[in-house]
């Protein structure tokens, strides 16, 4: 990695961060992290959770995930970590496996109180990146990409509503669990991997950006970890 | 295809990394892949062995067929057209699937010239051999790379052998100093900035996966601790005597590629691979692998 640029550690080492990593966007939020200074583990077994500060849900397809969490008995695990208390953030396929309401599809781990459609906005042809407000999150507009996303059409009284767009909820959060239909990590956006470590334990210091700038979309073909 | 549409494909391929695409014949067959954990399908009319068996002219698949597998299933959809027929890319196009592959495995219309996939927006994936192959694809336009293996034989050897020509030449690049990349270049028939950049990456500069031939868990793990982002698995599964359990085998090993003991209880009472065929025993001018350059 290069090393002319700031500093970002943070400032109170908190527990390392799980990324589930049985297929998807696992290496996007790796580096995300790694930019933060906040060390991740690749969970693929029910023991790669113990000892976590949180633990996000990457995106992939949310069909195939479902299947693999049941094959190695993570559904199991993950509905055991929240209810220990284990904060939890699902992008796109992620927030899909969250959702206690899937539109005309069985829900999967739904610890979430919010419906999800999949794949709400049609084909690959369809994707967009746009940039989204997250008042509460950052004061700057958030550049953010849209895969083949699906769009959160209602929150529970437990939920509290971070961004939208007309029409549509882009990304919420309860007292556990974050929720984005769009990739953060896809992006130069820091802010959202920022706030969610910080519900983990781990503390900013101000100069910490919401945006990198030193971000290119090859950053995860750099990553390169000690579990892997 | 402006930059920022290149690069919302290429995040598309990324999402898709450790997972498994499967040729489907039929909607039916489609349901079933999707149960079975695959992150895409790739619609056809007849899968690669078939085509090898068949013989005559392979074009790109009805369009009805293709909407029918569009239909029955909520990941992303892929097919295929001939090298060079960018209007069966412009049908497809139309037709809003997510990723279109200019495959060998079709009859190649063009044996000049790939499809100029930055006049679309729609992405595509394309086949190579070894780095200067795959390197030309992305000059084109393609946003996703696929080792092309020898399609429709169940025969891993030629996957084998294109994954390690692309990773023993990007090794070769990365020991290159910025001068004598010039001459590599121009040897392998990469355009210059392409080489550099692969060169700094370390990897190609897409996501790649696995085709041809792959038609076990072990074979798709072999492929993904060989380097492969994910893989394709045509004539392996539908020509397999349990379609389902093996497709499942395959995702459940692909996803733990490097855990022995995932991978043996995958590999466990899986009934008949498809039968394979050794690859002596097909005349050159038979081989898909060498359509397109």
């Amino acid at each position: 990695m290069n090393d002319d640029r700031p500093s970002l550690s943070s400032s109170l080492p908190g527990q390392p961060l799980g990324i589930l990593a049985l297929q998807g966007g696992v290496a996007e939020h790796e580096a995300h992290l790694e930019r933060l200074g906040v060390p991740s583990r690749l969970v693929r077994t029910p023991a790669d959770l113990d000892g976590l500060g949180g633990i996000i849900l990457p995106g992939g397809e949310s069909t195939c995930l479902s299947r693999l969490l049941v094959l190695f008995g993570l559904d199991r695990a993950l509905r055991q970590a929240h209810a220990q208390g284990l904060p939890m953030w699902g992008t796109c396929a992620g927030a899909i496996l969250l959702a206690r309401e899937n539109i005309r599809e069985m829900p999967h781990l739904g610890l979430m109180d919010i419906a999800v459609q999949r794949n709400a906005f049609g084909a690959q042809l369809d994707s967009f990146q746009t940039t989204i407000l997250a008042p509460l999150l950052a004061p700057e507009p958030l550049p953010v990409t849209f895969i083949r996303a699906p769009q959160i059409v209602r929150v529970g009284p437990s939920v509290r509503v971070l961004s939208q767009q007309e029409g549509y909820i882009t990304a919420a959060e309860d007292a556990q669990c974050l929720a984005t239909v769009f990739h953060p990590e896809l992006t130069p956006t820091l802010a959202f991997h920022r706030h969610f470590a910080q519900r983990c334990g781990w503390v900013f210091p101000e100069s910490v950006p919401f945006l990198d700038p030193t971000w290119t979309p090859q950053r995860w073909m750099h990553v390169h970890t000690s579990s892997d | 295809m402006t930059d920022d549409r290149f690069a919302i494909n290429a995040q598309l391929a990324q999402m898709l990394k450790g997972g498994v695409i499967m040729d489907v014949v039929t909607p039916d067959q489609a349901r079933m892949a999707q149960e079975a954990g695959a992150v895409a399908v790739m619609a056809l009319e007849r899968v690669p062995a078939d085509i090898r068996k068949q013989g005559g002219v392979a074009r790109m698949s009805d369009p009805g067929l293709i909407r029918g597998v569009k239909k029955a299933v909520t990941i992303p959809v892929m097919a295929k057209v001939r090298i060079g027929h960018f209007v069966e890319a412009q049908i497809l196009e139309e037709l809003r699937i997510d990723y279109i592959d200019e495959s060998e495995v079709l009859t190649p219309a063009d044996e000049e010239c790939h499809i100029d996939k930055t006049a679309f927006s729609i992405p595509f994936v394309c086949g190579c051999r070894n780095l200067g192959e795959a390197l030309r694809r992305v000059a084109e336009g393609a946003a996703m790379i696929r080792t092309k293996g020898e399609a429709g034989t169940g025969n891993v050897v030629e996957a084998v052998r294109h994954m390690r020509t692309v990773n023993r030449e990007i090794r070769a690049l990365k020991g290159l100093s910025r001068e004598e990349i010039i001459p590599f270049a121009k040897e392998h028939g990469i355009p210059f900035e392409l080489a550099l950049k692969t060169r700094e990456l370390g990897r190609l500069p897409v996501v790649n996966f696995a085709a041809g031939g792959i038609a076990t868990p072990a074979d798709a793990a072999l492929m993904m601790q060989l380097g492969a982002d994910g893989v394709f698995v045509g004539s392996g599964i539908f020509k397999a005597s349990d379609p389902s359990k093996r497709a499942a085998a395959i995702v459940k090993a692909v996803a733990q590629f490097k855990n022995p003991a995932v991978l043996l209880e995958a590999s466990s009472n899986l009934g008949d691979a498809m039968s394979g065929i050794s690859l002596e025993k097909i005349p050159a001018e038979e081989r898909l692998a060498t359509r397109g350059w």
